[in-house]
């Protein structure tokens, strides 16, 4: 069984949803890491969740860095621990350092709340070994900072490396080469704008969330301790 | 003690005070109050807050029922949903400010109505909203739309509550008062629902959240007025929302009513410490004293008027066992708040405010309360309603120009996509929204039990206007129809009425019927009011809204599996419609936008006829014999047949044979209409039949192909490009 670790920044508010997937559909062992703390309750897995981590009114992420359960995440992603971002956490490991690029407003200056399409363009990583590279899985966006922005070297750089790991099928916020999660170079930290735990009951519209947090789960058995 | 400000005329015009009221205040002292305590008084005696002009005829509602655990006079309605659970919910209005100020007025808004539901102890879990403007046509319009739904989405979205539903309605009268009601729904566990209440004497009156400030100061008297031409001025009295601060405070607070140490809670909405202090003391029979120089504040020298009339938002009071203050303190502490104690309990009924060891004001708790005054104001038939053109009607369009009607309707403001607004909010949150906005009601499961809530808010200002107790009565069965096309049981009601001048003898007359219609609805579908808001002087410059009762309606899915939705599933399945197409043309859409006039009558509706198509359609939802139900409301047969195709872009080849002119057939608004997509329809015409129900099957679900045989064929995708633009046109980014 993999152990997961949900942060919990007093402003996340997808803490529950994912909390929800990992513990009571996928049954796995699930603990909320409190943003205080500095302890990951031995998390094979850190989950940081959507939201707004501290209010956002500054640059979205930009205090969340800066939490004491940060300096843990951080020795646990350089350590090759498995990270995942969603939305406001994509944000969080971007101001944090350990994913490159930065999130501008969406290109249409509003809030966007939407199923989505987006496309795996690889299958060779811990985040999508249960998806097909060119799969399109069906997953729902909502965010107002989601447009991702690198340089020119920097975007070239993840395009050389296999960096983009999902891409949209339909631009919602002008993100740069159509961008919807990046990886680290080193592969064990990944970020996605949409919301993989909003797909995770066919009830709601669609399942496809399940095949990253599966992949999750393959991957952390494979791994070495 | 002392008046140090003479008590002038000026002054109590100011605070909204009538003479008569202010000989009332000395009368209840038996002496003059100070300024404090005369601030004190004309806030808890606004409109807003007392309900002076209304309360004698909301005593005619129904509000009792086996499912209602809590009626009227809460800070929320609760409603027994079984499972040990109770829904809790309610609606208010935040007209007045969204005018003045709409990202703002808006925000605040959505932030109170939530505070009044996790005061219950419950945990909220979905937002609506029910919006009206002037036509979009307007620039200003357009500013104050987009401010307003930009206002809610930034508030919900951040605190994580999902927004799942609402109505958007446009007319001109609006243009100078629009309307902005916000509705939110929680969950508690039935057994744990909290109070309003200052009980114990000797217990700690604690305050928590954030520092009071001099924003909102006359929030509720300004609420209680018309405007004039110099309302922008009003904006100072526009309070600022902070989601992230209320996100914590409600985190803090349900985990506080945890420690088993909270005896009463209330929030501070409008009129503020004033009002969350004398409410809980008065409900509970007792006294409230408190030092003001405890109060956690974020400006330097406010006086004591101040600190009791601020609104600054997202502030609590909490009554707290004697002892055990520092479990409730430390919670706070915990989330990052203010928690200070700041008084007691006493069992003197009165509402004693200090500043340090000198006493600012002194007043039994029931003259602010229950001794507010009562006014049974002289009401009269509207000489509008005899004025009315009364027919004949505009004649008939040939054939030809049915089609062109029909892509007019597709994209005028009140039948258009809501894809613009709706996209703003988060709807997804909390990963419980069964029913994506667009259909009849919002639906969300709970989690941990089979069953889903569903919920709606509907309302016609038009066939109000027309006639103001049809109308509300219209209002009320369609909350029921689009709660039971989407598989629920309507349970119980809230509302929120929004009128022009009390003051005004013809709006008076409107208020008295709409509640009554409102009465006679909820009564026959056994559907309590637990609870709602009312909204007067909604008027600018003498200029009156449509009178614009707004229904809340929640239903009960017991199997969430039963969750329909009201687009078309499978191309093959009948098409069936339940009930009957009159010829009625009265208030509808079509009049309005097309032949730009408002004849009457509104729609009749016989009750009666409406139980038995909303029981059929419920017994075939049950049955499992519907793919797709949607309710016939604005717009007509025609509008509603083309919606269960844009939903889901499949076509249909249909046929109306009703001998009914061509233009009342399509665009009527007849009540009591429901189309069904069924795989079996005969089976749904038997459950029809003994429910003397007339239905009729009108054709067939196709690929893409939207036809109604002799009047009307389209490709979906292009019905869908209108449609889909009819909003978003006005805002595009260029």
């Amino acid at each position: 069984m993999t152990r997961f670790g949900v942060v919990v920044f007093p402003g996340s508010n997808c803490d529950h949803d994912t909390y929800h997937v990992l513990k009571h559909v996928l049954e796995q062992q699930t603990e909320f890491l409190w943003h205080n703390e500095r302890d990951l309750k031995d998390s094979d897995v850190v989950v940081l969740p959507g939201g707004f981590a501290y209010g956002d009114y500054l640059r979205t992420g930009a205090i969340a860095k800066f939490a004491p359960i940060m300096q843990a995440v951080r020795r646990h992603a350089a350590e090759g621990g498995l990270v995942l971002g969603i939305c406001n956490g994509f944000q969080v490991l971007q101001e944090a350092g350990l994913l490159p690029g930065a999130m501008l407003r969406n290109k249409g200056l509003k809030f966007v709340c939407k199923f989505v399409d987006i496309r795996v363009e690889s299958s060779r990583t811990p985040f999508t070994n249960q998806c097909q590279r060119g799969q399109v899985l069906s997953i729902p966006i909502a965010h107002n900072e989601g447009n991702f922005y690198a340089d020119p070297r920097t975007l070239g750089e993840l395009q050389d490396q296999g960096q983009i790991i999902f891409r949209y099928c339909d631009n919602p916020n002008g993100a740069v080469d159509d961008i919807a999660g990046v990886c680290n170079r080193e592969g064990n930290v990944l970020g996605l704008m949409p919301h993989p735990e909003r797909a995770s009951d066919a009830a709601l519209g669609s399942a496809d969330g399940l095949l990253i947090f599966r992949s999750l789960i393959f991957a952390a058995a494979v791994l070495p301790a | 003690m002392k008046t140090l400000e003479p008590i002038t005329p000026d002054l109590l015009q100011q605070h909204g005070l009538s003479a008569q009221e202010y000989e009332r205040i000395v009368a209840v002292l038996h002496r003059e109050p100070n300024l404090t305590e005369l601030g004190i008084f004309s806030v808890m005696w606004s409109e807003h807050c007392s309900y002076k002009s209304s309360k004698i005829h909301l005593r005619k509602l129904p509000t009792r029922g086996p499912q209602v655990l809590q009626g009227p006079g809460e800070n929320a309605g609760v409603v027994d949903l079984g499972y040990g659970l109770a829904a809790v919910f309610k609606i208010e209005s935040h007209n007045h400010p969204s005018f003045i100020e709409p990202y703002q007025g808006a925000a605040t808004g959505v932030g109170g109505i939530i505070r009044d539901i996790f005061t219950m102890g419950a945990r909220p879990i979905a937002l609506m909203n029910s919006l009206h403007f002037g036509p979009l046509e307007k620039p200003r319009n357009r500013i104050l739309m987009e401010g307003v739904v930009a206002g809610i989405a930034g508030y919900g979205n951040c605190i994580g509550i999902p927004t799942v539903g609402g109505e958007i309605y446009f007319a001109e009268v609006y243009s100078q008062n629009p309307i902005v009601n916000v509705f939110c729904l929680g969950v508690a566990k039935k057994d744990r629902i909290f109070y309003g209440r200052a009980h114990g004497v000797g217990n700690a009156v604690i305050y928590a959240g954030a520092k009071t400030g001099r924003d909102g100061i006359h929030g509720a008297t300004m609420a209680s007025a018309e405007f004039g031409e110099e309302s922008q001025q009003k904006r100072p009295n526009v309070q600022v929302g902070d989601p992230f601060l209320e996100k914590l405070l409600l985190e803090a607070c349900l985990e506080a009513m945890k420690t088993g140490a909270v005896v009463g809670i209330q929030d501070m909405g409008a009129a503020g410490l004033t009002c969350s202090t004398c409410e809980m003391g008065s409900r509970a029979g007792t006294g409230i004293e408190m030092d003001l120089a405890k109060v956690p504040q974020r400006e330097e020298r406010m006086t004591p008027y101040e600190l009791m009339l601020s609104e600054s938002q997202e502030r609590m009071l909490l009554v707290a066992d004697r002892g055990r203050e520092r479990d409730v303190l430390g919670i706070f502490e915990k989330w990052g708040l203010d928690a200070v104690p700041i008084g007691r309990v006493t069992d003197d009924g009165v509402l004693r405010v200090c500043r340090g060891n000198r006493l600012e004001a002194e007043i039994p708790n029931r003259a602010l309360v229950e001794e507010a005054p009562l006014y049974d104001r002289p009401a009269r038939r509207p000489a509008y309603l005899d004025a009315l053109p009364s027919g004949p009607l505009p004649s008939v369009p040939t054939t030809d120009d049915l089609q062109g009607i029909f892509q007019r309707l597709l994209s005028s403001g009140n039948l258009a996509s809501r894809r613009w607004v709706f996209q703003q909010y988060d709807h997804m949150v909390r990963t419980n929204t069964l029913s994506l906005p667009g259909s009849d009601a919002a639906v969300v499961r709970i989690k941990g039990t089979p069953s889903a809530l569903a919920m709606t808010l509907d309302g016609n200002p038009r066939y109000v206007y027309l006639d103001p107790r049809e109308g509300t009565r219209i209002a009320v069965a369609e909350s029921c129809r689009n709660l039971v096309c989407s598989g629920a049981r309507p349970l119980a009601a809230t509302n929120c009425l929004n009128f022009a001048s009390p003051e005004n003898p013809e709006v008076m007359w409107q208020f008295v019927q709409a509640v009554e219609g409102l009465a006679e609805a909820c009564a026959l579908f056994e559907t309590p009011i637990t609870g709602g808001n009312v909204s007067f002087y909604n008027e600018t410059l003498g200029r009156g809204i449509y009178p614009t009762p707004v229904v809340g309606m929640i239903g009960l899915l017991e199997d969430e599996r039963t969750c329909t939705t009201a687009g078309f599933k499978k191309p093959g399945d009948a098409v069936v419609l339940l009930g009957e197409t009159r010829e009625e043309l009265g208030g509808s859409e079509y009049l309005a936008a097309i032949q730009k006039c408002l004849l009457g009558p509104a729609p009749r509706l016989d009750l009666e006829r409406e139980r038995a198509v909303q029981a059929t359609c419920l017994e075939a939802i049950r049955e499992g014999l519907v793919r797709s139900a949607h309710d016939c409301s604005e717009g007509g047969l025609a509008i509603a047949l083309a919606e269960c195709s844009l939903i889901s872009g499949l076509g249909a080849s249909l046929q109306l044979l009703e001998s009914v002119r061509p233009d009342a057939l399509l665009f009527g608004e007849s009540q009591s209409r429901i189309v069904i997509s069924t795989g079996q329809p005969e089976r749904v015409l038997e459950i029809a039949g003994r429910q003397g129900v007339p239905g009729r099957i009108l054709g067939q679900v196709r690929d893409s192909v939207f036809e109604i045989r002799d009047f009307i064929r389209m490709d979906v995708s292009a019905m869908k490009e209108i449609w889909e633009d009819g909003l978003a046109k006005y805002f595009r980014v260029s």
